[in-house]
């Protein structure tokens, strides 16, 4: 674990109000997660307890307790991809990956999340693979799109 | 750029913007936003600069990635100035074509043109779709005539003028009344008067008071407010810089939620460049008038767009609602006065600013003015954004502008309003669009809009 790497994050929000669930934010994209010690580091340094940090840790979806796979895969079941089929991608994107909704897999290629709207209703259903969209998608492109990843 | 200190100079720098222009140059305007990424328009854009660059045309052509100009279902959208030559459904393969067909040598590609599917026939311009004609487009009519990362863009279009007149012409009472006289509701459903929001917060006994945009857009099936933050950024800052002018704030915030990346990347960039313009930050065109604005970013919790808890999220703790004894209005984001509205309705604000609440409520039904954007999505045939005066039926937009339910099925409800909204059945389909009729029938204006069929 680089410690001074989060320590680096920690200071650009030094006294800063307010700050603490952008400064998660912040360490969740560099890492990808948010192990223990950066908790531990940021509850030290903000002088709040660890569980209040915790508690916001363990509240936002954005936020992952667990080490999360290569590329995150969010299939959005949002009601307008839901009506036009978001379940049927979810189940084949499960089946091809061999993993459920929020679990990662053992290779740590990939994890795979639900979000619900992305905001792309027009084009529903739609996934969104790291920061790539992929819309109108049918069950058989799922597979398509994922073994495009690497 | 060094800062703007008068109203005049902002003018002044409109003029040298828009001369330095050539009307008549091409440019090839290409939908950048959220939904047209989801269907590869990224490639389209490489494709058209190496197009360009191959063909030796860098300076002769502009080329703009524009914001979400709302005909997310025929994406991705390019559009030809100073024609306005629309081509639907565009693909890499395409650009080669388009480049010396319709840039060097004026001619249309008729295979990318939209086709009436009543009619058959091919329609060359983005005025005559049907989809765009029927609607009423103040708003996100915008969107595709700038590029969201640039500020000139905006100010050549008029930006920021309607700051420059409520700061060098207006008093603070004078904006308030304004707002207040062209009855602008809250876009976020519930439909509470902006102006009297404004003034409860105004009159709170404090001297910090804050103004924050809601961009949590958490009604499944909306997309509205996604559209205008990535697609116009700038013109939710003008709306928000005003209302804190009106209601006596010196700082904002704008809360966006974690599924909207490139509206945070594009609001960041807007509040930079108008800072580095004196729009934002200290004495802003030199009226006295000190504004700043900071993004928050949400982290993927559905409850935290309610007021109360999307103002507990930005003190950085855990956004979940809290019991409102007193109004946020009153004591909201560290016990202080914050005035809540979502983008659309800070949107609508530099309009009314510039044009006057007469030309305001000169649209729209009795209790609802202005315009409404809706995100029409679900079996319908044109998904989209759509834009329209206030009372326009429900018919209307479903069949006129939505081109009718795919398929040829029959339309059996619409879902309005989301998840606090409800269903209207087709036997009520002639029902205008207006906060107060729509509660009539139990649901909601909300914004998102699915046809179930």
């Amino acid at each position: 674990m680089n410690l001074e790497r989060i320590d680096e994050i920690i200071d650009r929000y030094e006294g800063e109000e307010g700050a603490l669930l952008q400064l998660l934010l912040d360490i969740q994209s560099e890492l990808n997660w948010l192990p223990r010690e950066a908790i531990e580091q940021i509850s030290k340094r903000f002088q709040v307890p660890v569980s209040q940090v915790y508690r916001i840790a363990s509240f936002y979806k954005a936020m992952s307790l667990a080490p999360r796979g290569k590329h995150t895969v969010n299939v959005c079941l949002g009601t307008a991809c839901h009506v036009r089929g978001g379940q049927r991608i979810m189940d084949k994107a499960e089946d091809s990956l061999e993993i459920r909704a929020g679990e990662t897999t053992k290779d740590m290629k990939f994890t795979l999340g639900r979000v619900n709207c992305l905001g792309c209703c027009a084009l529903g259903p739609v996934i969104v693979v790291d920061d790539a969209y992929y819309g109108k998608l049918t069950p058989a492109k799922v597979e398509e799109v994922l073994e495009s990843y690497t | 750029m060094p800062k703007l200190d008068s109203a005049a100079e902002l003018e002044q720098l409109r003029r040298e913007i828009v001369s330095q222009r050539d009307p008549n140059k091409p440019c090839i305007a290409i939908c950048a936003g959220t939904g047209c990424r989801a269907l590869g328009c990224d490639k389209v854009i490489t494709a058209i600069k190496e197009e360009v660059r191959k063909r030796d045309l860098a300076g002769k052509v502009d080329i703009r990635e524009t914001g979400c100009p709302g005909f997310c279902e025929k994406g991705t959208v390019v559009v030809i100035y100073p024609e306005g030559i629309c081509y639907l459904q565009v693909i890499p393969e395409d650009i080669a074509d388009i480049v010396s067909q319709t840039v060097v040598e004026k001619k249309v590609v008729d295979r990318l043109l939209y086709v009436d599917p009543t009619t058959n026939e091919k329609l060359t311009y983005e005025k005559d779709i049907p989809f765009y004609k029927n609607q009423m487009r103040f708003l996100i009519g915008n969107n595709s005539k700038l590029d969201p990362k640039s500020i000139t863009d905006y100010v050549a279009l008029g930006g920021y003028s309607a700051l420059a007149k409520a700061l060098s012409q207006m008093t603070p009472e004078l904006v308030l009344m304004e707002v207040e006289r062209a009855n602008l509701r809250g876009r976020g459903g519930a439909g509470f008067a902006a102006g009297r929001k404004w003034k409860t917060t105004r009159d709170a006994p404090d001297e910090t008071k804050y103004v924050v945009v809601n961009c949590d857009e958490g009604d499944p099936g909306a997309f509205m407010d996604r559209a205008l933050m990535e697609g116009n950024p700038h013109g939710v800052l003008e709306g928000l810089a005003i209302g804190a002018y009106a209601i006596g704030c010196r700082e904002g915030y704008i809360y966006v939620r974690a599924e909207y990346p490139l509206a945070v990347e594009n609001v960041g960039i807007a509040i930079r460049q108008a800072k580095e313009y004196g729009l934002l930050g200290e004495n802003i065109l030199g009226s006295g008038f000190d504004f700043t604005v900071k993004v928050h970013r949400g982290a993927g919790a559905f409850v935290s767009g309610e007021s109360s808890a999307l103002m507990t999220a930005i003190e950085g703790r855990v956004g979940e609602p809290r019991p409102k004894y007193t109004r946020t209005a009153v004591r909201g984001i560290w016990d202080r006065p914050s005035n809540l509205n979502n983008v659309e309705t800070w949107a609508n604000v530099p309009l009314i600013i510039n044009n006057g609440a007469n030309w305001f409520t000169s649209i729209g039904t009795e209790g609802s003015k202005g315009t409404k954007i809706f995100s029409l999505v679900g079996k319908v045939n044109n998904t989209g954004l759509v834009e329209v005066p206030m009372g326009t039926t429900l018919r209307d937009i479903v069949y006129k502008i939505g081109g009718g339910i795919a398929g040829g099925k029959r339309l059996k409800a619409v879902q309005t309003g989301g998840p606090s909204g409800g269903c209207i059945p087709d036997q009520l389909l002639d029902s205008p669009v207006d906060y107060d009729e729509l509660a009539k029938l139990g649901s909601i204006m909300g914004s998102g809009w699915a046809p179930a069929a």
